[in-house]
C-alpha cells in the first residue's frame, strides 16, 4: 500500500474518535461510510485504517457516545449497521473540539514566531 | 450495557462484528471492482490486503468489551490445560516431580518453623534464658551433657542477689506415685521452685499458680495440676479446685490447673509441686547438682552481662552454705564454675537445629534439581514445538507474548505441582507426627501453618518462574526465519538448545553428588555407631521396668533389698525369661547419675580430692551384668552374700581399670573409697565399658556398688537404693503380656508399688542413634530423589539427542560406522557431561561435608570411602542412563530412515 501521500497513523489519542464523532453529527453512516467520508474530507490526507476504525467505534459505543442499528442501506441494499451520535456523544465532542482548538492554536503560537524567526 | 451482558452477550456482540466487517470488504470489494475494473476475486483478494488481519481488527475490536489481560490469562490457562492433557504423560511426569519437591520443602519448612522460627510458647519467650553453668574445672563431670546444673543452695543464693533477672526458678522433672483411685499409677511430676511460674508467665486455667507461700517450710500442701491429668482424672470438672489427692502416700490439696499445651521448658507434667523441704534455708548443702534453672532477664539485659552477674554471685554462694563445720566450701573454686547461660529457645531445641537446617538445605537442593529437570523436560518439548512457535512469531504473535505465554504455562504447572504438595506435605507431617522421632523437640507443635502455606506459595512460583524463564529465554528470541529454518531436515540438533540442557545436566550431577555424598557419610556414621559395641548385648530382648520402694511404703532398708530380691525371683519365673537383674541406672535411661572422685588405697592422699576426676556411681544386683549381656573382663559379679552381709566390695569398668592400674587382671584386689568414713572396698569385678550416656558418647569410667550398704550419715544402720530398674531377659521382651506378668510379680509382693518405665533396652539405645537415624533417613530420601532426577536427566537429554540424530546416525551406518562406535559417542558425551558435574560436585561436597562434622560419628568429613563409592555410584548411574536411549543406535536401519525422507 502507497502511504507516501496519506497519514494513515492517529494523530495523537483521541483524534480518531474526534473525528468519526464530527462524520456522524454530520451524518449517521456505517464504518465503510465513515471511512470514505473521512478520506474525503481531508482530501485524502488522511486515510482511516479499518484495524483502527473499529475498535474505535466499540469504544464510542461502550462509551455509549454512539449508538448502532442494523439497517439495510438503500443504495447497495446490503445489511448494514449504521452509528449515530447520542447525546452525551455530542457534548463530549464539543468538549474535544474546543480543547482541540485551543491545543492547536497553542502549538501554533509555539511554532509560528521561531517559523517567522528562521525565515527572516 | 452492564458488566453481566458483556459477559452474558459476548457471542451476540462477536456475529455483529463479524457481519459489519465481512460486509466492509465486500462493499470495498465492489468499490475496487467498480474503480479499476477488477474481477471480483481479484478485487477481493486486493479488498483483504488493503484491510489487513480481519481476525485481529476483530480481536481488538472485541477487546473493548473484555478485561483483555484476564482474558487473555484465561485464554492462555485454557491453551496450556488443553495441551498438557494432549501429553499426559509429559503433564504428570512434570506434577509428579515438581508436588514431590514442593511437597517435600513444604513438610520440611513445617518442621524448621515450628521448632526452629516459631517462638516459644511463654510470653516474651525472647528473654527467657535457661540458667546453665560452666565448670570447666571439674574433671569427670563432662558426662553431664549440659554443663552443671543448679543446687537448691544456689538458687536460693541466685533468687536473692541477682541484679540482671526480673525473676528466676529452677525445676526438676520426675515421677511420683498418685494412689487412692484404682491401681497405683505412676504421674509424671515437675517439682518447681518459687518463681518459676512467674518467669514462664503463663497464667493459670483455673485457680491460682503456686508461690513463696507454698514453699515456705511447714506450708499446707498444694499442687497445681496438667491439662491432660484434669481431664483424664476429673473429666475436666471445675470443682476439683480444692480437692486432695494422695500422692507419693501424701495428701496434697489441688489449688490450680495448667492451660492445655502448657510444658515447663520441653517437659511435659500432671502435677506440679512445690519443695518446701528441698528448698528450706535451715537445711542447706553446696551439693544436690540436680536443678534446671530458667531466668527472664530484665529488660536491656544482654546474656553476656548476666553470666558476669551469675559468675558474681559464685562467691557469694560459696560463703552463704556449708556442707557440715569440717568441710571448705571454697573447695568449689576449683571448679571455676561460671555462668553459660542460653536462650531458653536454644535449650529446648537443642542440636536438633544443625540436623533440620541440613535437612532443610539439602531438600532445598533437591528443590533445585527438581527445577532444572523440569526445565529440561520443557525444554524438550518447547523444541518439538518450536516450529509451531515459529510459525506463530511468522504470524505476527510478538516475543512477549510468546515469552508470556510459556511463562504462564511453567506458572500453572508451579501452582498445580504446589497444591499436589501441599496434600503431599500434610500427609509427610502426619507419618512424621505418627512415627514421633523422639528427639525431635516441639513435635506437637509442628503443623501446616499460614507461614508454610505462604512458603509453598512463594516456592511454587519461583519455580515457576525459574524454569519458565529458562525455557522463554531460550525460544521467545528465536527469530522466525532461524527456527523455521533449524528444523529443516539438513540440520541436525542446534547446538544452542544443547548447550543449555547441557548446563542442566551438569548442575543436576554436581548437587546430586553433593546429596548422595552426604548421605553416604551419614550412612557410614550410622554404621559405626551400630557397630559401637554398647556395653550390652541383645537389647531387643532386655526389657527393663522401674520400682520406686519409698519410704513411706517400705521404710526399713533391709526390707527394701528382701523386697527387690524377692521380686527379681518371682520375675526369674515367669515363662520365658532366662536372667533378671536390676541396677539404680540402666545404660542411656537418661536418669541423673550418682557420681563422685574415688581414692586408691596407697596411692591417694584424703588431700588430694580436689584433684582427682569424677566418676560415675552405679548400684547393681546380683546377676544384672550376666542379664544384661555385659562382659566379666576379669573376676566376678556381686552375690547375694556380699549384699546381706554388707561386704565392702566394687566393681569397675574396663577403662577406669585401665587407667588406674593399667589392667583389668591388675585392679582386681585393690581397694577404693570414695570417703574418709568410708571402709576401704576391694575391687572383685571388672567389666566390660558401658556407653551410659548413648551411643555416640564415650563410654564414662563407672564404679558399681552394691545396692545395699552400711550407712555413714544418718541412724539407721542400713542404707538402700530405693529407685531401681530391673532388667528381664527374654525371648518375649517388650509383649503385652510380660510387661503385665512383671507388673503383677511387683504387686504380689506390695501393691503399692509404683512401676514405670517399661521399655526394651532396644528402645532405649535406639533413642540415641535417633538423631543419626533421623538425620540419615531425611538425607537418604533426599539423595535418592536428587539420584533419580539426575538419572532421568541424563536419560532424557541422551535419549533425546538420540533421535535428534537419528538421521545423521543413519548417514553414517550407511557410509560404514560400527554401531558399538556410534552408541560410544552417545555414552561417551554423556560421562564427559557426568565428569564436569562429579568435578564441581566434589568441590561443593568437600565443603558442605565440613559444616557436617558435629553431625558425624567415627568418619571424617572428607571420607575418601564416601566420596568414591558416591562417584562411582554417579558414573554407573549415568552410563546406565545413557546406554538405555544409546542401545536405540542398533534399531536404526539406514535404509529405512533416508527413505523416510
Amino acid at each position: 500500500m502507497d502511504n507516501s501521500n496519506t497519514t494513515s497513523r492517529d494523530l495523537f489519542p483521541g483524534a480518531l474518535e474526534m473525528m468519526i464523532l464530527e462524520s456522524l453529527r454530520r451524518q449517521p453512516a456505517h464504518g465503510y461510510a465513515l471511512v470514505q467520508h473521512i478520506q474525503q474530507r481531508s482530501r485524502n490526507l488522511l486515510q482511516v485504517e479499518e484495524g483502527s476504525l473499529y475498535p474505535a467505534l466499540q469504544r464510542l459505543l461502550k462509551a455509549k457516545m454512539v449508538k448502532a442499528e442494523w439497517t439495510v442501506s438503500p443504495a447497495t441494499n446490503r445489511r448494514v449497521r449504521v452509528y449515530q451520535i447520542t447525546k452525551s456523544g455530542l457534548q463530549h465532542l464539543e468538549r474535544q473540539k474546543s480543547s482541540f482548538d485551543r491545543m492547536l492554536e497553542g502549538i501554533q503560537m509555539v511554532l509560528g514566531p521561531a517559523r517567522r524567526a528562521s525565515n527572516t | 450495557m452492564t458488566w453481566l451482558e458483556r459477559i452474558f452477550r459476548r457471542r451476540r456482540l462477536d456475529d455483529d462484528l463479524a457481519e459489519e466487517l465481512q460486509a466492509h470488504i465486500e462493499e470495498r470489494t465492489e468499490q475496487i471492482m467498480r474503480l479499476e475494473n477488477l474481477s471480483r476475486s481479484e478485487a477481493r483478494n486486493a479488498a483483504l490486503r488493503a484491510f489487513g488481519n480481519a481476525a485481529l481488527v476483530q480481536t481488538r475490536s472485541r477487546e473493548v468489551w473484555e478485561w483483555p489481560r484476564l482474558e487473555a490469562l484465561f485464554v492462555d490457562l485454557k491453551l496450556v490445560a488443553r495441551r498438557l492433557s494432549r501429553s499426559p504423560g509429559f503433564a504428570v511426569t512434570v506434577l509428579l516431580t515438581l508436588s514431590i519437591g514442593i511437597g517435600a520443602n513444604t513438610a520440611v519448612f513445617s518442621v524448621v518453623d515450628s521448632v526452629l522460627l516459631k517462638p516459644l510458647p511463654y510470653p516474651r519467650s525472647d528473654r527467657l534464658v535457661t540458667l546453665s553453668l560452666q565448670a570447666p574445672g571439674a574433671a569427670g563431670l563432662a558426662s553431664f551433657r549440659d554443663g552443671l546444673l543448679l543446687s537448691p543452695s544456689m538458687f536460693l543464693t541466685f533468687a536473692e542477689h541477682n541484679r540482671a533477672f526480673q525473676s528466676l526458678g529452677v525445676w526438676s522433672a520426675g515421677t511420683a506415685n498418685v494412689t487412692g483411685v484404682g491401681q497405683p499409677e505412676e504421674v509424671h511430676v515437675i517439682t518447681v521452685s518459687s518463681g518459676l511460674l512467674e518467669t514462664l508467665a503463663v497464667p493459670p486455667l483455673a485457680g491460682r499458680w503456686l508461690n513463696a507461700d507454698d514453699q515456705k517450710p511447714g506450708a499446707s500442701k498444694s499442687l497445681m495440676i496438667g491439662y491432660g491429668f484434669w481431664q483424664r482424672q476429673f473429666g475436666g470438672q471445675r470443682n476439683v479446685l480444692g480437692q486432695t489427692i494422695r500422692v507419693d502416700s501424701q495428701s496434697w490439696q489441688i489449688v490450680g490447673i495448667m492451660p492445655r499445651g502448657f510444658k515447663v521448658v520441653d517437659s511435659g507434667f500432671d502435677v506440679l509441686r512445690p519443695a518446701p523441704a528441698a528448698f528450706d534455708p535451715r537445711h542447706q548443702i553446696m551439693e544436690g547438682f540436680a536443678w534446671n534453672g530458667v531466668g527472664r532477664l530484665k529488660d536491656g539485659v544482654t546474656i553476656g552481662q548476666a553470666d558476669a552477674d551469675i559468675t558474681r554471685m559464685i562467691p557469694v554462694w560459696m560463703d552463704s552454705w556449708s556442707d557440715g563445720p569440717r568441710s571448705n566450701s571454697h573447695f568449689f573454686d576449683i571448679w571455676r564454675i561460671a555462668g553459660a547461660l542460653k536462650p531458653l529457645k536454644q535449650q529446648v531445641i537443642g542440636s536438633i537445629g544443625n540436623v533440620l537446617w541440613l535437612v532443610m538445605g539439602t531438600i532445598g537442593i533437591v528443590m533445585l534439581i527438581v527445577c532444572t529437570n523440569v526445565a529440561n523436560l520443557l525444554l524438550v518439548r518447547a523444541d518439538s514445538r518450536q516450529q509451531e512457535l515459529a510459525v506463530r512469531a511468522a504470524l505476527g504473535a510478538g516475543r512477549g507474548r510468546i515469552a508470556r505465554e510459556l511463562i504462564i504455562e511453567s506458572l500453572a504447572l508451579g501452582a498445580v505441582g504446589g497444591a499436589a504438595g501441599i496434600a503431599m506435605a500434610c500427609a509427610a507431617l502426619r507419618l512424621l507426627a505418627a512415627i514421633g522421632p523422639v528427639n525431635l523437640p516441639r513435635l506437637s507443635e509442628i503443623s501446616l501453618s499460614l507461614e508454610s502455606l505462604c512458603f509453598t506459595a512463594g516456592l511454587s512460583i519461583f519455580s515457576g518462574l525459574f524454569f519458565g524463564s529458562i525455557v522463554s529465554l531460550r525460544y521467545s528470541r528465536v527469530g522466525p526465519g532461524a527456527a523455521l529454518r533449524g528444523s529443516s531436515r539438513t540440520a541436525t540438533a542446534g547446538r544452542d538448545r544443547h548447550r543449555s540442557q547441557n548446563v542442566l545436566v551438569v548442575a543436576q550431577v554436581a548437587m546430586a553428588l553433593v546429596l548422595l555424598v552426604c548421605a553416604g557419610l551419614m550412612m557410614r556414621s550410622f554404621a559405626v555407631l551400630l557397630h559401637t559395641p554398647p556395653g550390652f548385648s541383645d537389647p531387643q530382648h532386655l526389657q527393663t521396668m522401674r520400682v520406686g520402694f519409698l519410704q513411706s511404703i517400705v521404710s526399713d532398708p533391709l526390707a527394701v533389698t528382701h523386697a527387690q530380691n524377692e521380686i527379681a525371683d518371682k520375675l526369674a519365673q515367669l515363662p520365658g525369661v532366662s536372667s533378671v537383674g536390676y541396677a539404680a541406672d540402666v545404660p542411656m535411661d537418661g536418669l541423673e547419675p550418682n557420681w563422685n572422685s574415688i581414692f586408691v588405697q596407697g596411692r591417694d592422699p584424703w588431700s588430694a580430692k580436689s584433684t582427682l576426676p569424677m566418676r560415675l556411681f552405679n548400684y547393681t544386683s546380683p546377676n544384672y551384668f550376666h542379664t544384661m549381656g555385659s562382659r566379666m573382663i576379669a573376676g566376678r559379679e556381686f552375690t547375694w552374700d556380699d549384699v546381706y552381709n554388707q561386704r565392702p566390695v566394687g566393681i569397675i569398668s574396663e577403662n577406669l581399670a585401665r587407667e588406674l592400674f593399667g589392667s583389668a587382671q591388675a585392679a582386681i584386689g585393690k581397694q577404693i573409697t570414695y570417703f574418709e568414713l568410708m571402709p576401704w572396698h576391694q575391687i572383685i569385678g571388672v567389666v566390660e565399658d558401658a556407653r551410659h550416656n548413648g551411643v555416640d558418647a564415650p563410654a564414662p569410667a563407672i564404679v558399681y556398688w552394691p545396692t545395699m550398704s552400711a550407712n555413714l550419715y544418718g541412724p539407721e544402720p542400713l542404707d538402700a537404693v530405693r529407685g531401681v530398674t530391673f532388667v528381664v531377659r527374654s525371648e518375649r521382651a517388650g509383649s503385652e503380656s510380660l510387661t503385665q506378668e512383671m507388673q503383677q510379680a511387683v504387686w504380689q509382693i506390695n501393691g503399692e508399688l509404683p512401676v514405670s518405665g517399661l521399655r526394651t533396652m532396644q528402645e532405649l539405645a535406639s533413642r540415641s542413634l535417633a538423631r543419626t537415624s533421623f538425620t540419615l533417613t531425611m538425607l537418604g530420601i533426599a539423595a535418592t530423589l536428587a539420584l533419580a532426577l539426575g538419572v532421568i536427566g541424563i536419560y532424557g537429554v541422551i535419549s533425546y539427542s538420540v533421535s535428534r540424530r537419528t538421521r545423521e546416525m543413519a548417514i553414517r551406518i550407511a557410509l560404514g560406522a560400527q554401531k558399538g562406535e556410534l552408541r560410544w559417542l552417545f555414552v561417551r558425551s554423556a560421562l564427559a557431561l557426568t565428569g564436569i558435574g562429579l568435578l564441581i560436585g566434589l568441590g561443593a561436597a568437600a565443603a558442605i561435608a565440613q559444616l557436617m562434622t558435629s553431625l558425624l560419628f567415627g568418619v571424617h568429613p572428607l571420607d575418601p570411602l564416601s566420596f568414591a563409592t558416591t562417584a562411582l555410584v554417579l558414573v554407573a548411574a549415568a552410563a546406565l542412563a545413557a546406554c538405555v536411549p544409546a542401545s536405540r543406535i542398533s534399531a536404526i536401519n539406514p535404509a529405512d530412515v533416508l527413505k523416510a525422507e
